[in-house]
């Protein structure tokens, strides 16, 4: 008679977010970086964006095609990956490398482990560092204005002296999306206003890296010396943009400061004693591989539950 | 900002303009009442009539089948017609007592008390025990085994649960507004019971008129306080509401007055004064019939065993058709298949919604956002819960404190990928305690 109702179990209501919507805001909030990127270093940094994004997006089309799974593309997580790919590499990347690139982020990183939410390392680091292993030369080298040019953190490590100024600013070498401090914290404070991510990651990464960098920087407490670290680099873009990735990070309160900190120790070990000037890429993908352990030991104390005194 | 409150929770929207001006009615019943034996957290009351009986309105119909057990009452005059099961509010068949009501509501009579500070601490128990006082905010525990603590002097706070924090629900609040004197003899009584306890009432700030209205009817009372709590969902969770009010937490192996607390919803304590001092049976409570697809939302007075369609109509039945009824409220009461249901003492409300959001959204992969944690008030992972209820991981379920997940829905309804958490938590736990019985 009247069995016309739904029937499911409790809630019954839903919020209105939904993972597209969270992941086109981070598509948003790397629109500063990227515009900055484009008038920076000129037209084949747009090539490259839209290269990567679109590689990205239609990789991961044909493999739900091929393996005729529904085509999860209208998440925007794939624009998203794209889109932080293209900022991290040079604008002077052949075409063909970027495509390869983009392929390998969502095929091999993301797609093969299971799509969304199932990949353990961030798809767009993964796809830098496969193309950092396998193109070295023209991954490494930078031009800036015409000129081939060391990137600020190359100069710093080979004790030369750089304009913090233009650091904060963005107009050095370096990869697409990197070298504007500034335009990067305009998205990332985006992102926090509209709370898709919070300040513990990025936070607990810079600190422990500054502190690193003080402890063992060998120049003591010399604060251009710091600032130049800490705006140097892929550090902006990978704590605020790349660490804060929801499915590469862990998810325990606790857990999320410990990767803060392993991620800032990781870093100024390879950018102090490594051999390159650059560590943020390697030293996420290499805390993503942790999470698993980090999280098992970061459980949280649920409601009301004793602390283990007594 | 100063407010009373909890670590996590949501804000859905509250819903609550669809009923909230509408003063209570009393609403006379049909001819058929239905009476479930079962309305209660116990065991089963037993029938004390037979089909033929007549019966008055304040008559006892069935015992207690125990200590934990409540005793029903008919709220009308009339014949018992028959004794069968028929289906409850969560779906499933209950025996209940039929009655054939004959419009006269010819009452027995009740014995009030003059002075009720005479009595001693044992006759009121009886008293509210003998009348049948359950939980009823929806948990349906016996009222007289919770005023019944093994250590009663060290019940410090008697907690008055005022916040009716689930969204639409203004049953809570209509009472507060309409009947405050008799909510606050309720808890002198309950007072009466506990020597060094002290009354608090814990009111969701969405609901400054009756916040003001308690605190002006309290102000000379030393024993009683008006606690202003933050409006936030699941504010009105007993271990939420504790906390927020005295700073205590219990988890789910304690009960309150292992917290020295004892925490009672709004119609209970009001039934606890309609049978301590008026000497009245549990017979009716307060019902709000509300949501978008109802004609004139609003809260009735509704005489128990009524069923949920009877009290529909007196709400000018649906204005659209719902795709979903709920018994109860939106993140924790119970779709229905049918409004052929009676209600009991647990029933507060009969939600309908035009649009069903649960069917609307789409689940898709989970983004490990954490969202579901920032909202979890019982601090635990609802993510990594509902995927080791997936695959049945039960050790890795109760290592990472799944058993004190409170069923409150807010993991659910934030979700982002849309994943019915609360569920598969919901499952798991049953299973797990079902696992612990047999052992
Ligand atoms: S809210 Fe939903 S998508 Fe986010 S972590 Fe929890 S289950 Fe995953
Ligand atoms: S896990 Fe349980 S207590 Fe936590 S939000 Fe979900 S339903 Fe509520």
């Amino acid at each position: 008679m009247s069995d016309m109702y739904n029937v499911s179990s409790s809630s019954h209501i839903r919020s209105k977010d939904t993972s597209a919507k969270i992941m086109l805001y981070v598509a948003i909030a790397l629109l500063p970086a990227s515009v900055f990127g484009i008038w920076n270093f000129g037209l084949q940094a747009l090539i490259l964006i839209l290269v990567c994004v679109a590689t990205c997006v239609a990789s991961e089309w044909i493999f739900e095609k091929l393996i005729q799974k529904k085509s999860t593309i209208n998440d925007f997580s794939a624009v998203v990956t794209g889109l932080l790919l293209a900022l991290n590499l040079p604008h002077t990347l052949p075409i063909w490398q970027a495509v390869l690139g983009s392929v390998f982020a969502i095929v091999i990183v993301k797609m093969l482990f299971g799509g969304l939410g199932q990949n353990f390392m961030n798809p767009a680091l993964g796809g830098r560092c496969f193309l950092l292993v396998s193109f070295a030369g023209t991954m490494t080298s930078f031009t800036y204005d015409g000129v081939t040019g060391a990137t600020p953190l190359a100069l710093l490590k080979n004790g030369e002296s750089v304009d913090t100024m233009k650091m904060l600013l963005g107009t050095t070498a370096g990869t697409i999306g990197e070298t504007s401090v500034i335009a990067i914290l305009i998205g990332a404070i985006f992102l926090i206003l509209m709370g898709v991510i919070d300040l513990t990651i990025p936070a607990s990464y810079i600190l422990s890296f500054g502190v690193f960098v003080l402890l063992f920087g060998g120049h003591g407490f010399d604060v251009t010396y710091l600032t130049a670290h800490l705006c140097g680099g892929g550090l902006m873009l990978g704590a605020f943009f790349m660490a804060t990735d929801y499915v590469t990070s862990p998810i325990t309160p606790m857990g999320k400061v410990v990767f803060g900190i392993v991620l800032g120790i990781l870093t100024g070990l390879f950018r102090l004693f490594g051999a390159n000037a650059e560590g943020v890429s390697f030293a996420i993908i290499l805390g993503n591989l942790l999470v698993p352990i980090i999280e098992k030991f970061t459980i949280p104390r649920a409601f009301g539950q004793k602390k283990e005194v007594k | 900002m100063g407010l009373m409150t909890f670590k996590g929770g949501v804000h859905p929207h509250d819903g609550k303009e669809f009923s909230k001006d509408k003063p209570i009615r009393e609403l006379l019943p049909k001819d058929e009442l239905v009476f479930p034996v079962s309305q209660h957290i116990g065991a089963p009351a037993s029938p004390v009539v037979a089909v033929g009986d007549t019966v008055l309105r304040g008559q006892k119909i069935a015992e207690a089948g125990g200590f934990v057990s409540a005793p029903i009452y008919s709220s009308v005059s009339g014949k018992v017609k028959a004794i069968q099961p028929r289906r409850g509010a969560v779906g499933d068949m209950v025996n209940s007592i039929i009655i054939e009501n004959d419009g006269e509501m010819k009452e027995v009579e009740y014995v009030p008390t003059e002075n009720v500070t005479a009595l001693s601490k044992e006759e009121i128990i009886g008293k509210v025990k003998e009348a049948g006082v359950v939980g009823m905010g929806g948990a349906g525990f016996p009222t007289h085994v919770k005023l019944s603590p093994k250590e009663p002097d060290k019940i410090e706070y008697i907690i008055a649960n005022c916040a009716e924090c689930e969204p639409y629900l203004t049953a809570d609040y209509r009472r507060m507004l309409e009947n405050p004197k008799e909510l606050i003899e309720g808890m002198r009584i309950v007072l009466q019971l506990f020597d060094h306890a002290k009354g608090l009432f814990g009111i969701e700030d969405n609901k400054p008129d009756c916040i003001a209205k308690m605190q002006e009817l309290t102000k000379d009372e030393p024993r009683m306080e008006v606690c202003p709590l933050q409006t936030k969902y699941p504010q009105g969770g007993e271990r939420q509401l504790i906390y927020a009010t005295t700073h205590r937490e219990i988890n789910s192996t304690m009960l309150p007055a292992d917290a020295g607390c004892i925490v009672d919803n709004v119609e209970t304590l009001i039934s606890i004064y309609k049978a301590v001092k008026l000497g009245k049976p549990v017979m009716n409570r307060i019902f709000t019939v509300t949501g978008d697809a109802v004609a004139e939302p609003g809260n009735f007075d509704i005489c128990l065993g009524m069923s949920y369609g009877e009290v529909l109509e007196a709400a000018g039945g649906f204005k659209v058709q719902p795709e979903k009824i709920i018994s109860g409220g939106p993140m924790m009461g119970f779709s229905m298949f049918g409004l052929d249901i009676p209600t009991t003492k647990t029933s507060s409300s009969l939600l309908c919604l035009a649009k069903d959001d649960v069917a609307a959204s789409e689940t898709t992969a989970c983004i490990n956002c954490g969202r579901c944690v920032s909202a979890c008030p019982e601090q635990i992972i609802p993510t990594r819960l509902a995927k080791m209820a997936g695959y049945g991981d039960m050790a890795g379920f109760e290592k990472w404190n799944g058993m004190e997940c409170i069923e409150c829905g807010s993991c659910s309804y934030i979700c982002p990928a849309k994943i019915p958490l609360a569920q598969s938590i919901r499952t798991m736990k049953k299973q797990i305690l079902a696992e612990r019985r047999k052992k």
